[in-house]
């Protein structure tokens, strides 16, 4: 080193040079008020509905929508990345309330959307259901506007059914356990049933059983997944899989995989969410199209209680520089006309007016419409656990869940879970 | 530029005094040259480095940028303590590491010694061979998630065909992360072939037949002749193919998802580290298993090149 204080003021040069000409780029990517608004969307039949409907939306506003479309894993990284850097080349936010809206909101990456959604009397934010809305206001803020709610119904093949001697879908969760595995006796190669398997997506599902067996997750901020009723919920999920289920199932099935089996006429019974239908129903996916019924979710020793929640709401990113025409998209988006349609097309609204109307579910079939309904009476507000790391808590509680699959003891496995799961709420 | 190097001296420092600041970057020009260069890697490098470095001595959560405490090497501590997540990961990184990477170089070896011979068709199988490795890993991944699906996967059916019972492959909780290793196998041994192939066609043939005409046998010769003479290339594949193997993420998030499977079953320290930090937010503790992954990739990348010098 001949010049080491040359070299230090060389160096300082030109990392200013540097620096200016980043900000430079900086500038040029700003958006504030552009015209073109940054749209981040899940894949999702919603999202293949509005997409046939932006053009309408960019017409009449003269604004452009560029829209990113991510699978639900990809979308949650996507998010924690770019909100973490405080980027800005976010706008509207396709999020889960019940997943990351807690986290999002306390880390201050939602934009407080209250005043906006209380301005406008014609869109109507009464008009919106008390569960979403409170599932997506936080301390109460509101941070986002529900777009699609569910329920968990029983999808279940009529033939399978008629052809072991059955002309009615269970009532009961014991009764669909007998049904499921008298169905796949008598068919070979067949399972009587089958659902979510892997660990964390299993427990959205999973909690319909739970509730229905008069258990919950927590009960005032105690865990309770290792009580009696946890118990025996996590023993009927896991052994309707263990034993009706396919042969070597495997311990990683989200929606699309149980899906699949289902719609290749693989498997008589599935429990899911009802805005899911549509994979079941269309022939162009599903090979069993003709001969899927649907029954509200079966009744457990508690009675029936499905979850009812939000699962999908739109939100404006804090580090937004566009918010007044993100807000314009979610308010069009949000609409009650385009609820309705939306609706029509499948995706089960928040908005009451959209339930009033007949002519919102004229497309759906007549036994869906009646299970969800069913579903929806003493529906339970949420399907996972309410706290802020949602996906190391679902980890926690969904364990006894593959245990139960991988034929290991169930209560040791809550048990575990359940002072796992204590230890984890008290450091929340 | 060459009119302005050629008449210097016909036109002298008269014409305008030269400025201190451009007399002075004359003076330094070589760190005024290379001074981007040397930034952009700096940033590229030491900065993301140095920001890990520094979250593991945090507690940030949630949030990077939400107010954080420097807490020392607490989150080193409690990974050291970790036997639930940590030591198991620390265990499949190594024994994914080290099986695939013997696997590899044996049949790499096999593959590069059968392809050196002259024989018909011998540009179709070399492409053939090489195949696995233009393709995208997590396309790959989906595709053997296929292949070994338990019910419908065609492994399955042609095991059972064969009288052998259906095994569980990628859904078993102890069989996924060997099965993981195979198509790990499957792509990369094309590389380390080719790597040892270029390698055996700098060797001359005239050595080789010097030991035949000496009476050595095949494996003499190999053992003798050519392995000392490859072994350069050796150490190279062994290198490239052995810190690879240690950072594989895309096989294992494309067959297994988010934790390695349920029972955490192909979790390796960079699947742990992804976690911690895009599922559960713990921004500390996934940086403090960073480092320490950082660390021990260095410190095989240094037992491997000394072990080469031993040689």
């Amino acid at each position: 080193m001949k010049h080491p204080k040359g070299a230090a003021i060389a160096l300082a040069l030109t990392t200013s040079l540097f620096l200016a000409a980043c900000g430079g780029d900086e500038g040029e990517g700003d958006s504030s008020g552009s015209d073109t608004i940054r749209v981040t969307l899940a894949n999702h039949v919603w999202t293949d509905t509005i997409k046939e409907a932006i053009p309408q939306f960019e017409e009449e506003t003269g604004l452009t929508v560029e829209i990113t479309q991510l699978g639900e894993d990809q979308l949650s990284d996507q998010y924690n990345v770019k909100l973490n850097a405080g980027s800005e080349d976010l706008d509207v936010m396709m999020y889960r309330p019940l997943q990351e809206g807690k986290l999002f909101a306390t880390n201050g990456w939602m934009a407080d959307l209250t005043e906006r959604v209380e301005s406008n009397a014609d869109w109507d934010w009464s008009d919106f259901q008390e569960g979403p809305k409170s599932a997506t206001t936080h301390e109460d803020t509101v941070v986002g506007v529900p777009i699609i709610t569910e329920r968990e119904v029983l999808y279940y093949r009529k033939d399978l059914l008629e052809k072991s001697g059955y002309d009615a879908p269970p009532q009961t969760l014991d009764e669909l356990k007998e049904m499921a595995l008298k169905i796949k006796q008598d068919n070979p190669g067949t399972a009587g049933f089958v659902a979510r398997t892997a660990r964390t997506a299993a427990v959205t599902q999973f909690s319909s059983y739970l509730f229905s067996y008069g258990g919950d997750f927590e009960v005032d901020g105690q865990a309770a997944v290792g009580s009696d009723e946890a118990i025996a919920a996590y023993d009927m999920y896991s052994s309707l899989i263990r034993e009706a289920g396919p042969e070597n199932v495997s311990t990683d099935m989200g929606w699309p995989d149980s899906m699949a089996i289902f719609q290749q006429g693989q498997a008589a019974f599935l429990t899911e969410a009802d805005s899911l239908y549509r994979n079941a129903t269309d022939p162009e996916k599903s090979k069993v199209a003709e001969n899927v019924g649907f029954a509200p979710f079966p009744e457990g020793p508690a009675g029936r209680r499905s979850y009812n929640i939000p699962s999908w709401a739109l939100g404006i990113n804090e580090g937004s520089q566009n918010k007044d025409n993100a807000w314009k998209f979610i308010e069009w988006a949000t609409s009650q006309e385009q609820a309705l349609a939306l609706q029509q097309a499948g995706n089960p609204s928040a908005r009451n007016s959209v339930w009033e109307n007949a002519e919102s579910t004229k497309n759906d079939p007549a036994d869906l419409v009646e299970a969800s309904k069913g579903s929806a009476e003493n529906g339970v507000g949420h399907d996972r656990p309410l706290v802020t790391r949602v996906a190391e808590a679902r980890e926690i509680v969904g364990q006894p869940i593959v245990d139960g699959i991988t034929g290991k003891d169930v209560a040791e496995s809550a048990q575990t879970a359940q002072e796992a799961f204590q230890q984890f709420l008290d450091s929340e | 530029m060459s009119t302005a190097t050629a008449t210097p001296r016909t036109v002298p420092h008269t014409t305008r005094p030269q400025s201190s600041v451009s007399r002075w970057a004359n003076h330094n020009r070589k760190w005024v040259l290379a001074a981007p260069a040397m930034i952009f890697t700096a940033a590229m490098i030491l900065f993301p480095l140095g920001w890990t470095l520094y979250l593991s001595l945090t507690n940030a959560k949630g949030s990077v940028r939400a107010e954080k405490e420097f807490i020392g090497f607490d989150n080193y501590a409690s990974v050291f303590a970790d036997t639930a997540r940590f030591w198991p990961a620390v265990g499949r990184t190594l024994f994914f590491t080290g099986g695939t990477l013997v696997a590899q170089l044996v049949l790499g070896m096999v593959i590069a010694l059968l392809l050196r011979k002259n024989f018909r068709g011998q540009g179709f199988v070399r492409i053939a061979v090489l195949m696995p490795l233009v393709a995208t890993p997590v396309a790959v991944g989906m595709m053997w998630r296929l292949i070994f699906e338990p019910n419908i996967g065609i492994v399955n059916y042609l095991l059972v065909r064969m009288g052998i019972p259906a095994q569980p492959w990628l859904a078993g909780e102890n069989t996924a992360l060997p099965t993981t290793m195979i198509i790990d196998i499957w792509q990369w041994t094309p590389m380390v072939a080719l790597i040892l192939l270029a390698g055996l066609t700098s060797i001359p043939e005239e050595m080789d037949e010097a030991a035949s005409i000496d009476g050595a046998s095949a494996w003499q010769r190999f053992w003798h002749v050519t392995l000392p003479i490859l072994w350069p290339s050796v150490v190279v594949a062994t290198l490239l193919r052995g810190i690879d193997a240690l950072k594989t993420f895309d096989i294992l998030y494309a067959t297994k998802g988010r934790g390695g499977g349920s029972f955490n079953e192909v979790e390796t320290l960079n699947v742990y580290a992804y976690g911690l930090s895009f599922d559960y937010n713990n921004y500390g503790i996934a940086s403090a298993v960073l480092i320490l992954f950082f660390g021990l990739i260095l410190l095989a990348l240094f037992l491997l090149v000394r072990g080469n010098k031993v040689k």
